[in-house]
């Protein structure tokens, strides 16, 4: 019992202050502050052009930031600053200890390569070369996203959208990362097949205690899966917390607006 | 915190302001203590509306309170729900704290036998034992095996509510809230709820209640916790 209860890890993954970010002189995002723990699923919600797809790429490497600081707590160099960070250090990261879910399907994948080499490729990259191995862990992930072994050589293209996404997150996950960054997942999809994607996700971040930063305007999808919120207007950070607290007893105007014209979340 | 309990309320407060309707503010309580001993069960007594279900919420952290303190012995330690972060607040109910609501909040495409060993996973029970325990649980409360591997989302409201309390049941939590675990069941159905939260107290844990039927709030509590009429509305 007690080991069990010992509270939580002690020290973050991901440490961010005081981030912000201009288009020119537009605002993206501004003063966002927060600790993402081990195992933490952390939602971004908020309305269009709130500043979160801003954000996500300030956090994911891919913004270069003028305002505040990112540390990670990497497993190859301890803590290490974003900003600060070498091209070439950042790459490995990208590769081996984060993953990215786009929106979009075909931003994450490679369309013109099959379904096995999608996954494959990213095996490659850290360094593994075994082929029959790698294609033995390309089938093992297109049974956990639940896509037809059958349909390894077939090009992405061919795919649905739930079933491009499902690929998009076996190619995310099959190199085992600590961190991934998701930017609506769900979006763009049906109901009845974001059920099936949200299902999944869920059992895939609870049984690789995966950290997650996620990106979605719908509450639902937020409830389902993030620990915490943060809801976000014109890119500042106003309400954040546990995710049930957020939004059964939401106290900024704008949560509460948000929250109450969702039909039943 | 004084070793004979397991939760200690001080000086609690709660409003709501409701930005959405201009702002109206209501007071729901003000400055209360409350005390819970192991093996014991306050019932939560008053009129409707009077902030019941809403204290209820506060304990579990579901709720924000604007003032005051919730302390509970979380194995060594004593944690204030009030301030915790999101990530001991999620710690502490999962091995500390239970809830069994007023309503299954369904979980799409998860078969009801899963809704119900969630919890006891999230504890660390494995997998095998979790199911086995859901089933029992299932099973004592008359939930039809056909329905076990189906999804809640189509199951009648009494089926769904003794989904829901096996769900609170299948972790033997050190403290238990319950909101109106009753409602909605027949009598045998009842009888077994009370049989469980009977045996949870036997077991030593703290329980928190609301029970509307006068005769179960008399078998189960040991004592009534009296919520003032609402006073302010400004
Ligand atoms: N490349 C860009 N150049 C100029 N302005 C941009 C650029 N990208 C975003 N913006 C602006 O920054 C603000 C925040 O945009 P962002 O994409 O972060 O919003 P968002 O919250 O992700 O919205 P959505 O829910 O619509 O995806 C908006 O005002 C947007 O117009
Ligand atoms: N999320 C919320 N936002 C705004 N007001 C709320 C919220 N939850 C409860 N209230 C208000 O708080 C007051 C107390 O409600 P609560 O549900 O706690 O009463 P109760 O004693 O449980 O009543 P009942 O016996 O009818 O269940 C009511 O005026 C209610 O409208
Ligand atoms: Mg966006
Ligand atoms: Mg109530």
């Amino acid at each position: 019992m007690n080991a069990a209860l010992a509270i939580a890890p002690a020290s973050p993954l991901l440490e961010v202050r005081g981030v912000g970010h201009f288009y020119g002189n537009r605002l993206g995002c501004q003063e966002v502050s927060f600790d993402l723990y081990p195992g933490e699923v952390l939602g971004i919600v908020g309305e269009s052009g709130s500043g979160k797809t801003t954000l996500l790429s300030c956090l994911a490497g891919r913004l270069d930031f003028a305002e505040g600081r990112i540390r990670y707590d990497s497993r190859s160099d301890g803590l290490v600053d974003l900003a600060t960070l070498s091209e070439a250090k950042r790459r490995v990261l990208m590769r081996t200890e984060w993953g990215i879910v786009h929106q979009n399907p075909r931003d994450g994948l490679r369309m013109g390569v099959s379904a096995g080499a999608n996954i494959g490729e990213r095996l490659m990259a850290v360094g593994q070369r075994h082929f029959g191995k790698i294609r033995a862990a390309a089938g093992d992930w297109l049974a956990q996203v639940e896509i037809a072994a059958d349909r390894m050589d077939d090009l992405p293209m061919s795919f649905s959208g739930g079933m491009q996404q499902r690929l998009q997150i076996a190619r995310n996950l099959v190199t085992g990362p600590r961190l991934v960054f998701m930017d609506e997942p769900t979006g763009g999809l049906d109901v009845s097949v974001q059920a099936r994607l949200l299902d999944l996700l869920r059992r895939l971040v609870a049984d690789m205690s995966l950290s997650v930063i996620l990106v979605t305007h719908d509450l639902a999808v937020a409830r389902l899966l993030a620990h915490r919120l943060m809801v976000m207007k014109g890119g500042h950070v106003v309400e954040s917390g546990l995710t049930d607290q957020v939004l059964d007893d939401p106290h900024h105007p704008y949560t509460q607006l948000l929250v109450s014209s969702m039909l039943q979340v | 915190m004084d070793q004979s309990f397991v939760l200690q309320v001080r000086d609690l407060s709660k409003d709501f302001t409701v930005h959405t309707q201009g702002g109206v503010k209501i007071a729901v309580f003000a400055g209360l203590d409350l005390d819970l001993e192991a093996g014991r069960c306050v019932a939560l007594h008053g009129p409707s509306g009077c902030g019941k279900s809403t204290l209820l919420r506060s304990l579990y952290a579901n709720y924000k309170p604007d003032a005051g303190q919730i302390l509970i012995r979380h194995g060594e330690a004593v944690v204030d729900m009030v301030s915790a972060e999101p990530r001991i607040v999620l710690a502490v109910r999962r091995y500390t704290l239970g809830y069994v609501s007023q309503f299954l909040r369904v979980i799409p495409r998860v078969p009801a036998i899963d809704v119900v060993a969630e919890p006891a996973i999230l504890a660390g029970i494995p997998l095998a034992l979790a199911r086995e325990k859901a089933a029992s649980l299932l099973e004592r409360l008359n939930v039809s095996r056909r329905l076990w591997d189906l999804a809640p989302a189509t199951f009648s409201g009494g089926e769904q509510q003794r989904v829901n309390v096996a769900r609170g049941f299948i972790v033997d939590y050190p403290v238990l809230l319950l909101d109106e675990p009753t409602a909605s069941l027949d009598a045998g159905n009842r009888e077994t709820v009370v049989q469980l939260m009977e045996e949870a107290k036997a077991r030593g844990a703290g329980l928190v209640g609301i029970f509307h039927d006068k005769e179960i709030r008399d078998r189960i509590a040991d004592r009534l916790f009296d919520l003032p009429r609402l006073q302010s509305a400004a």
